[in-house]
């Protein structure tokens, strides 16, 4: 197993750790974070992609990284975007989170 | 020039060694010391000489003097960045207490 | 396994443990300061990826900026109430086994892919002459596929627009909210003073050496952008209100530029964005300049925010 293949283990792993994080934690911020997490473990699998994919004499094929950089950028963007939501749903109702308005102590515990 | 060439690869080990050790006792420092002056007192020492070290025994592998002299700026600018830094969080501390 | 193999599985375990501590923490302040860290041990995976104009990005904008952006988001909701919604247990149980199976499953894909894959390397490499860059990365972002690098920019100005468009209706054209460092004259002014000119050097440097080695417009322009965000945060220079022409100017700059050079390449060349041949390298070096101008107003921008006050006339 080469170190590429390694990398994009852990690209793999990031994925489940990043949808894990999105879909149990309750404030939108930490949703924000595991977001940009699942995003850099899709990204390091492009970057797998692109080691494998280097041919004779090339360190890596350059189409991917392009793809990955402007992923990059894009996915600033779309945090900017999103931190900057949470914190107008902050000005206007004084909490940061999408809970209901009587927040129910524990869902899903019978 | 064989010999020469073993003998700067001996010293960049040693002294990349040593500052792998000055960063192991940073870290260490950062996480059992008790109180966040105590630890900020621990990282300047990765910053200063962990990373000093780091960059001296990569300047003789390193190809001309360019990129040597990059190597140094580097160090500089986070000994600068670094000690900026350190001094705003001790201000924080001061004013707010430790647990800011 | 050579002795890298055990470098890369130390990053990887690093890497993953970090992550971890980003999703598990439970204060959001820790799970952001992990989530600085997780970004620039990425930046050294990027690096034994062999993919360094990556690497340089994902240390710029997603280490640096977003945890610019995190870290004040998480300082202006600590006023916030806290949540008392938690899942149970077995619905996180549920949860964490689906997700492993998802990751279990990518991972099994990636493993029996090929070893000889259709890669694009080779014909990237044999046009890159005619396009009279060294940095095949540039060549893909600029002149193979030129109109993603337009599309993105633009995408980049529209959320800019949407950040813009949170503000009070009777602060529209003010003054962004951003916090400034309390004490006027402080340590931070001090830095604030010495490292732009570096930094603007180091910024410049970055865009144009990305022609021949890694490097490039955006990570120039997050350096020229994190300066500028200093020298703001530090009360040496006032952030500028939304509706002054020249910063609109600087937004708009990188991509009239760049679809005047695609138009003209209908004229002179054979398509939209298209170089006449033996012209490139200077349409790629214009384009890159106005881009990085560009990208610094935008980035400084999208981490300032909406406007907060109105503009002091």
């Amino acid at each position: 197993m080469s170190g590429a293949n390694l990398f994009g283990i852990c690209g793999a792993a990031l994925v489940g750790l990043g949808l894990y994080g999105l879909i149990t934690n309750p404030e939108p911020l930490r949703k924000i974070l595991a977001f940009n997490l699942l995003g850099t473990g899709v990204f390091l699998i492009f970057g797998l992609i692109s080691r494998r994919a280097a041919a004779a004499g090339f360190p890596g094929d350059p189409v991917p990284q392009a793809m990955v950089i402007t992923a990059i950028v894009v996915a600033f963007a779309a945090t900017a975007l999103a931190v900057a939501l949470v914190l107008r749903l902050l000005e206007q109702t004084g909490r940061a989170t999408l809970g209901a308005d009587n927040p129910v102590s524990e869902i899903g515990n019978p | 020039m064989k010999r020469m060439e073993f003998a700067l690869d001996l010293f960049t080990v040693f002294t990349l060694s040593a500052g792998a050790l000055f960063f192991l006792a940073g870290t260490v420092g950062l996480i059992r010391f008790p109180d966040p002056l105590t630890r900020l007192h621990a990282l300047t020492k990765v910053d200063n000489v962990g990373l000093g070290l780091v960059v001296v025994g990569l300047i003789p592998q390193a190809d001309g003097w360019g990129a040597a002299f990059k190597l140094v700026v580097v160090w500089l600018l986070v000994q600068l960045s670094g000690a900026i830094v350190t001094q705003l969080i001790a201000g924080a501390i001061r004013e707010w207490g430790p647990s800011a | 396994m050579s002795s890298w193999f055990f470098a890369d599985a130390g990053l990887v375990l690093l890497v993953l443990a970090i992550g971890a501590s980003t999703i598990f923490a439970r204060k959001a302040f820790d799970a952001a300061i992990a989530f600085v860290v997780y970004g620039l041990l990425l930046a050294i995976a990027w690096v034994r990826l062999s993919a360094i104009d990556v690497a340089l990005t994902e240390a710029a904008i997603g280490g640096g900026m977003t945890g610019t952006l995190l870290l004040g988001a998480v300082a202006r909701l600590r006023s916030a109430e806290p949540d008392n919604i938690r899942l149970g247990l077995p619905v996180r149980l549920a949860t964490g086994f689906c997700c492993a199976l998802v990751a279990a499953g990518l991972a099994g894909t990636l493993l029996l892919l090929p070893e000889a894959i259709p890669t694009l390397a080779p014909a990237a490499m044999e046009n890159l002459v005619h396009t009279g860059l060294g940095n095949p990365v540039a060549g893909v972002l600029f002149a193979y596929r030129a109109l993603d690098t337009l599309l993105e920019k633009v995408v980049l100005l529209l959320a800019l627009l949407g950040v813009w468009s949170l503000a009070p209706n009777n602060a529209w054209n003010g003054i962004p909210g951003l916090r400034l460092y309390e004490r006027p004259n402080s340590t931070l002014t001090f830095l604030a003073q010495i490292l732009p000119p570096v930094g603007i050097v180091v910024g410049i440097y970055m865009c144009w050496v990305g022609a021949n080695a890694p490097g490039g417009a955006f990570q120039g322009g997050t350096i020229l952008a994190a300066m500028w965000l200093l020298v703001i945060i530090a009360r040496l220079e006032n952030a500028p209100s939304t509706g002054q022409l020249w910063l609109r100017i600087g937004l708009v700059l990188g991509p009239a530029v760049f679809l005047a050079a695609g138009l003209a390449g209908l004229v002179s060349a054979n398509g939209f964005l298209a170089y006449p041949p033996g012209y490139a390298k200077p349409f790629i070096v214009t384009i890159e300049f106005a881009l990085t101008i560009s990208i610094a107003v935008v980035l400084a921008m999208l981490a300032a925010g909406p406007s907060k006050q109105v503009q002091q006339e």
